[in-house]
């Protein structure tokens, strides 16, 4: 074993440890805000996996979309969530513990057996790892990738105009009377174009 | 693609005269390493450099930044600590050091430690992507300028912990605005970045500076990108929370936004990540748009026209001299137009920042984009076919 083989081993076990006690820190701490900023650490350790497996491109992408933006707007919308609610106590609350534990690991169960039966088919350790990773991934969302490259843009237009509709209240048909109180911004209603007051939703949930 | 990827760091050509690396490993080995533990003693070696050069370049910034901002207010600035005062950053930063380091008693001890770590370590594993010259760099990244836009997208996250762990409100508003605003200067950054990205064929930071040379000053991209430039250096200002754009530290409405609660070396850490920063993007700059190690004249025609080969060794340091003066020079340029535009420029309200972020830069950077596009098809000469 050499010293770039060791790196790697090490690197790896670093990155796996983080990641998992990251991923149970999320589900499992009562601190929302602990658990936001835990998925960020998640998503890095992901992102050092693929720089391990040559996907270099993958890993920037994977900081920059997932850690830079859908992170941030996460901890965005638990911040500005300012409304500060204390959780009764729900009686018999180890049923629903254990049937979510039984769920879960049933799950693990299922996934686990399944990476173990599956023949997967390890490419020969003298293929050559590719030198320019933008190029090949640019030819097969080209090519054989097309469908799923145009639907998954189809679904971020989808989301962006249902953002815009969402952000431009006046299009909302107006719901008077309707008072939701949690989960929504203790702020002034807003005029809209016909002079009513235009409904209460928050723009960013 | 004419160039495959090198993995040459921080050493000459194979076949020219100086080779840093092999000269040091070879020198190792003679004194009885082994090959792979001289590598191993090697590598940290120009990490160290590149440590020790972007704190080195901090303290000329504070140095420049209260020399020209006394000046632009006709003091005389800093004049005790050194001649002409330039041990005053260094004065700065012990005293930061020796100051007590408190953690507020409501405040959340953990994420307010984590914050100004979170905020300074991807500003300095950003500076692996700056080219100092042709075979002057840490290493020659493949994704290189996209790894930039990705690192700097980590800080808003340290950012939002140190306002959220503050358990105050100005610097949870600082905070939120500090996310508020680095989300949205990043898209106008990340299509003007792909403008150039499009004409070079290329991610790769040396590549970028190579499709810029052999003309000299009319080589550079500044020229073929003239809107590019402009929204680049405004969002670039607008990341690194520069004045017209310093909303989430602004003193009037906000105390020190995020850093309010901080003293002593966690505020320093802020500091150093802030001018950190101001010089990265103005290394980037100088990168991107004008040349990054070219000179103005170029250099490689010169040494022709004399007749001297391109692998002399003593042309190849005097070359290297002149690439790594001309990035500096570039980069504290920019580091001076930034101080000037600080006090000139007065601050923007936040509605009018995101207002020019999504209403204003988004628009035109996209139109900038499809236009090189085309220019790209048309012309395929002058814009990199």
């Amino acid at each position: 074993m050499n010293i770039a083989e060791g790196v790697q081993i090490v690197s790896f076990g670093i990155l796996g440890t983080t990641m998992l006690a990251a991923a149970l820190g999320v589900v499992l701490l009562s601190n929302i805000v602990y658990s936001a900023f835990l998925l960020g650490g998640v998503f890095v350790s992901m992102a050092g996996i693929y720089l391990l497996l040559n996907a270099d491109f993958v890993a920037a992408a994977q900081i920059l979309i997932y850690v830079g933006a859908i992170n941030v707007l996460i901890l965005f919308a638990i911040m500005l969530v300012n409304k500060q609610e204390d959780f009764s106590a729900v009686p018999k609350r180890w049923i629903r513990n254990g049937a979510t534990a039984i769920v879960c690991f049933g799950l693990f169960a299922l996934l686990g057996t399944m990476v173990l039966i599956t023949p997967w088919s390890i490419a020969p350790a003298t293929a050559v790892a590719v030198q320019d990773t933008v190029v090949e991934i640019g030819k097969h969302f080209f090519s054989d990738y097309l469908l799923p490259f145009e639907l998954a843009s189809v679904l971020l237009l989808m989301a962006m105009v249902g953002a815009i509709i969402l952000a431009r209240r006046d299009f909302i048909p107006e719901q008077l009377g309707v008072q939701q109180t949690a989960l929504t911004l203790p702020e002034q209603p807003r005029e809209s174009s016909a002079g009513s007051i235009a409904s209460d939703e928050m723009p960013s949930s | 693609m004419y160039r495959i990827a090198s993995y040459l760091h921080l050493s000459a050509n194979m076949n020219s005269g100086i080779d840093l690396q092999g000269t040091f490993i070879e020198s190792l080995k003679d004194l009885g390493l082994s090959p792979g533990l001289a590598k191993l003693v090697w590598m940290p070696l120009p990490m160290l450099l590149m440590l020790i050069g972007a704190t080195v370049g901090v303290l000329v910034a504070v140095w420049l930044e209260r020399k020209i901002s006394a000046a632009a207010q006709q003091r005389i600035g800093p004049e005790y600590a050194g001649p002409l005062g330039v041990l005053q950053p260094v004065v700065d930063g012990i005293k930061l050091v020796f100051k007590e380091d408190i953690i507020p008693a409501k405040s959340d001890a953990w994420l307010f430690t984590l914050g100004p770590v979170l905020v300074v370590i991807p500003v300095f594993l950003s500076y692996l992507i700056v080219p100092f010259g042709q075979h002057l760099a840490i290493t020659d990244v493949n994704v290189g300028i996209f790894l930039w836009i990705a690192l700097s997208s980590i800080a808003p996250i340290g950012l939002l912990m140190s306002g959220y762990a503050s358990n105050n409100k100005y610097s949870l508003l600082g905070g939120l605005r500090a996310a508020a605003q680095s989300i949205s200067y990043e898209i106008p950054l990340a299509l003007a970045v792909l403008a150039i990205v499009m004409m070079s064929n290329s991610l790769s930071t040396i590549d970028i500076v190579e499709q810029q040379s052999g003309y000299g000053i009319l080589g550079w991209n500044i020229w073929r990108q003239p809107v590019g430039f402009v929204i680049f250096w405004i969002a670039a200002l607008a990341e690194c929370e520069r004045l017209p754009f310093d909303l989430p530290e602004a003193e009037e409405e906000l105390v020190a936004g995020y850093q309010t609660e901080y003293a002593g070396m966690k505020f320093a850490l802020f500091y150093l990540g802030s001018y950190v920063n101001l010089i990265l993007s103005a290394l980037v700059f100088s990168v991107l748009y004008l040349g990054g190690w070219e000179s103005p004249i170029p250099m490689d025609r010169l040494a022709g026209w004399i007749g001297v080969s391109e692998n002399t060794p003593w042309l190849q340091v005097i070359t290297a001299t002149i690439g790594i003066t001309m990035t500096l020079f570039k980069a504290y340029f920019l580091v001076f137009t930034a101080i000037l535009l600080r006090w000139t420029v007065p601050r923007v309200r936040i509605d009018q920042l995101l207002n020019l972020g999504w209403k204003f830069l988004l628009p035109v950077s996209l139109v900038n984009l499809l236009l090189t596009a085309a220019l790209k098809l048309t012309f395929p000469i002058a814009f990199g076919g």
